[in-house]
């Protein structure tokens, strides 16, 4: 009986506040606007019985979903989070490889405290840490000035409020995430493996591409994911770097809410956007799966 | 078959000890087993264990007997660690009943149980000192406090740990931490201790000093010991009778002589020591059996306790030990002749693999006993082989 | 052991001035006189003055501290009671959908999670306060504090459990007396690492937070939406140098009780050799 109450409130606890708020999310998006408090209708009334929740029934519908395909600024929005989140989680792969790979060379007693160096921004607050890039890239910023001070520009560059931002942003506070399980996958690599295929015949590059490389992609596949599947949901990052050409669905979700006030279809963009994580999700699920299988 | 005079031997080491209570009727060997007015400590009735579609214990019965040394051998995955854990309590049988001292254990949890257990991985607590940990299940007893301080010094001082008491785990060396994790459990004073693999960390010298302090230990504290083992030398040095299993299922139970010099199965004769295994047919000469193995080799001769039928089938079993070899041809039984083709030099002694006309490889075993670099017998010299008539074993099937 | 390349050095140096820089420029700037950020104007504390007395800041930050202390501590015991009920329990009724809610939290962009806690808050009536907060930060936070724990749990030599029931406890007792002070480590930093991301979140607590529990990264985005301010960047500093400070300790002192062990160890087997 207490054996199962270790379990039982954790469950219940997850299915109040995680799991049936997800069904009215999904049962709002399913519902018309409404100029009242809470703006959505219908409102499932209990006291009615039978025939309340067959009128309930009756008056949800598709409609908020078909608006999404209508305006072009929605799908437009999730083709431009895909797009984003993919280029940023190839720049991010392309700074973290080096210095995962550094890392798994570096002297056994400096690892620690490399590793320790790679986690602390972890710790500090995501929201400094984009704002931290708003003084740099700015018109005046300390970037501009220095490239103006060394003469390598005349006119100051402007990258925020651009994708390019929102890119950098991405690609500085993700990068742990894409670090650490490059990082475990290279430090596991059996040394004299490369030692071997140097004795084959490889040289340092190839015996990298040919076996380096391919040991560690479960790492790179688990962090490729790691960065991914929550940039497409971001929201800080355009929203303080991107500008008002960017458009990410996180950021369209909020206004759709907030600004907008327009919940029945905040809803629907919420149940498209989990649709498409679904796939990404899966497939990460599998690699770590796969992963913790070839472990044991 | 004679269990008394092989127990002589190999329990000499419990005749040496001070405690003969056991040894009633001045009678001067330890077998339980063969007293029939003795009750048994542990009666296992059909026991039979299923992890879903997988039978780890098929139908097994065993009794083990008060200050018994019991060893559970046999291969990993053959379901003596799972044997070992019904009688903790981790595990209940499918069917069958357990029974200690007569009493059925199977409502019994295992924290209520007279017999505690040492883990294969010790299993110390590792943020407890050494003298909390041997303390650990006297506190949970509700033990008083100066008791419990004179029991973890006597088990202290039994395993040789005084100066160890306050030390972490982790700041003992593995032999050690195997003699905390043997105080921990004994402290309790259990009717049944089981110990699981518990010198399989050690290095092999260590581990055959310890398999004698283990049974210095077992005569002192009069417990009764189930050992799980896979190591064979550890089972025959330590145990008064061995339990030979496979696939679940119970091979054969008797003193650790008796599975050499008589297994009842091929598989208890391959699994113990060294052997070669002729396959043929028996046929009875008076007291003895002809065994006949190979077209233009001579019938084998043995002495049996096995009856085979006329013209059945079955094994001839013989240890190279019991092998000699020879220049000349030796006027015995059992004579073979072949062609060296294979030395094994080990120092004390060397085995030779000699190869009959047949094809067939007999290993012959023999002493050292003279210091010289030079060996009676080289490759391709033409030899003989003998073995006297009681030291074939007739196995059935 | 090779040597490590220049690529390696370089891509290290690189790397990690990528990392840091940014944040050495905000703690630098946060000390400048001038109010504008970008030009510097001589060494100054004026905006920490500021910042302490800014009371709209002092009443967010008190908030955020008090959701964050009780979100984190529920957390903490939930995650821990869910990390069990997944790596001890075995097959249970509905595992896969328990597995799959722990994990799903850790991917779902904060905006879904945000919107659908708001939304349930409304339907059962209940309004947006410290309580709200409090309910939100615990249910994403649980998900990482159970993460933490059960990958102690996993390797956790599960004999040790049997070897205290067998030596009398029960399982509470086995779990409070073995169990608990073992994996302790992991359960302290499942309850940090929850309380630094119940500190930081902006998004989940723009849904769930009502007028009067408004929270740092609230306060914080809104003013920083507008442009950079040095107040912020005094802000930040203070956030930076606490955690610093703490990763830095925390990091100190399990080095030296690593190194104590080692030592411990390596006394142990000499002994023995003699």
């Amino acid at each position: 009986m207490r054996k199962s109450l270790v379990y039982l409130i954790p469950f219940l606890w997850l299915l109040a506040l995680f799991f049936v708020p997800f069904l009215i999310v999904f049962k709002i998006s399913l519902s018309d606007i409404a100029l009242a408090r809470p703006p959505y209708m219908p409102q499932l009334d209990l006291s009615e019985g039978l025939a309340g929740i067959r009128a309930f029934l009756s008056e949800l519908d598709f409609e908020n979903f078909v608006f999404l395909t209508t305006d072009s600024l929605y799908w437009k929005a999730y083709l431009s989070s895909l797009r984003i989140a993919l280029i940023a989680t190839f720049l991010t792969l392309l700074v973290g490889y080096p210095i995962a790979y550094g890392m798994a060379r570096a002297p056994h007693h400096w690892r620690p405290t490399l590793l320790m160096l790679v986690i602390l921004p972890f710790w500090t607050s995501f929201l400094i840490r984009v704002y931290a890039w708003m003084g740099i890239l700015g018109q005046e910023g300390y970037l501009n000035q220095v490239l103006l001070w060394t003469g390598l520009i005349s006119e100051p560059l402007s990258i925020l409020n651009t994708n390019t931002a929102v890119y950098i942003g991405v690609v500085y506070t993700y990068l742990p995430f894409m670090i650490l399980p490059i990082y475990a996958a290279l430090e596991r690599l059996d040394i004299s493996l490369i030692e071997a295929a140097e004795d084959l015949g490889c040289s340092r590059t190839s015996a990298f591409w040919l076996v380096t490389f391919p040991l560690s992609r479960p790492g790179v596949t688990a962090g490729c994911f790691l960065v991914f599947i929550p940039t497409i949901g971001e929201f800080v990052i355009p929203s303080l770097l991107g500008g008002s050409k960017t458009l990410m669905i996180g950021k369209v979700l909020w206004e759709e809410f907030f600004s907008n006030r327009d919940w029945p279809v905040a809803s629907a963009v919420a149940v498209v956007l989990l649709l498409i994580l679904i796939v990404p999700i899966i497939f990460f699920q599998k690699n770590q799966q796969r992963q913790a299988e070839a472990d044991a | 078959m004679h269990p008394a005079r092989f127990t002589f031997s190999t329990r000499l080491t419990f005749l040496k000890g001070t405690d003969l209570a056991e040894t009633k009727d001045h009678q001067a060997v330890f077998a339980p087993w063969e007293d029939p007015n003795e009750a048994p400590l542990i009666r296992f009735r059909g026991v039979t264990k299923k992890f879903g579609t997988f039978t780890a214990i098929h139908d097994v019965s065993l009794d083990i007997y008060r200050k018994e040394f019991f060893a559970l051998l046999g291969p990993s995955g053959c379901g003596k660690t799972t044997l070992m854990r019904l009688l903790a309590g981790f595990e209940t049988p499918t069917e069958g009943q357990i029974e200690l001292d007569g009493h059925d254990i199977a409502p019994v949890p295992p924290n209520q149980r007279a017999v505690n257990m040492m883990f294969q991985s010790y299993a110390l607590f590792p943020h407890l000192s050494v003298w909390e940990n041997i303390a650990f299940g006297l506190k949970r007893e509700g033990m008083a406090k100066d008791k419990i301080g004179d029991r973890v010094t006597e088990m202290l001082r039994l395993t040789r740990l005084e100066q160890f008491g306050r030390r972490k785990p982790h700041q003992i060396s593995g032999g050690q931490r195997q003699r905390v994790a043997l105080a921990r459990s004994l402290a309790k004073a259990p009717k049944l201790l089981l110990l699981d693999e518990p010198l399989g960390a050690l290095d092999k010298k260590l581990r055959e000093e310890t398999q004698f302090e283990l049974m210095d230990i077992q005569e002192k504290t009069g417990t009764t010991f189930v050992i799980v083992t896979h190591d064979q030398e550890e089972a025959m040095t330590v145990a008064s009778r061995v339990a030979v299993m496979d696939a679940g299922v119970l091979k054969q139970v008797a003193t650790p002589s008796q599975i050499y010099e008589n297994p009842n199965s091929v598989y208890v004769a391959g699994f113990i020591g060294d052997v070669t295994i002729l396959q043929g047919r028996a046929r009875k000469d008076g007291e003895r059996y002809l065994v006949d193995w190979a077209e233009g080799q001579p019938p084998l001769v043995t002495h049996s306790g096995v009856e085979i039928g006329p013209g059945e089938t079955c094994h001839y079993a013989i240890r190279p030990e019991k092998v000699e070899i020879h220049k000349d041809r030796p006027d015995d039984d059992n004579v073979l002749h072949g062609k060296v083709i294979d030395i094994g030099y080990l120092g004390n002694i060397s085995t030779y693999h000699v190869e009959l006309a047949n094809g067939q490889i007999i290993r012959a075993q023999s002493f050292n006993t003279e210091r010289s670099t030079r060996q009676a017998f080289t490759w391709e010299d033409e030899v003989w082989v003998n073995w006297t008539d009681r030291c074939g074993i007739l196995l059935a099937g | 052991m090779r040597r490590l390349s220049a690529f390696n050095v370089v891509s290290l140096t690189l790397g990690f001035a990528f990392l840091y820089v940014p944040m050495l420029i905000l703690v630098i700037y946060s000390f400048n006189e001038s109010k504008l950020v970008t030009v510097w104007a001589g060494f100054s504390t004026k905006w920490y003055g500021e910042l302490a007395g800014n009371q709209q800041f002092l009443d967010a930050a008190w908030v955020t501290l008090r959701v964050a202390f009780f979100s984190s501590t529920i957390a903490t015991v939930l995650g821990t009671m869910a990390a069990y009920a997944l790596i001890r329990s075995g097959r249970f009724w509905g595992r896969t959908a328990f597995s799959g809610m722990i994990y799903a939290p850790l991917v779902m962009p904060e905006v879904i999670t945000g919107l659908s806690l708001l939304l349930l808050f409304i339907a059962i009536g209940l309004d947006r306060g410290i309580l709200t907060l409090v309910l939100a930060h615990t249910t994403f936070c649980m998900c990482y504090v159970s993460v933490v724990v059960s990958s102690r749990l996993i390797t956790f030599d599960q004999s040790l459990e049997e070897a205290a029931r067998d030596l009398g406890c029960t399982a509470a007792e086995s779990f409070r007396l073995v169990t608990l002070p073992i994996i302790a480590p992991a359960v302290v930093s499942g309850w940090l690492l929850a309380f630094t991301l119940s500190l930081d979140d902006l998004v989940i607590a723009s849904f769930t937070s009502g007028p009067s529990s408004t929270t740092l990264p609230i306060k914080i985005f809104s003013s920083v939406r507008l442009g950079v301010s040095p107040e912020i960047n005094a802000l930040s500093t203070i956030m930076i140098g606490i955690v610093a400070i703490g990763v830095i300790i925390a990091s100190l002192m399990t080095k030296r009780s690593m190194a104590r062990r080692l030592a411990d160890e390596a006394a142990a087997d000499r002994a023995e050799l003699t």
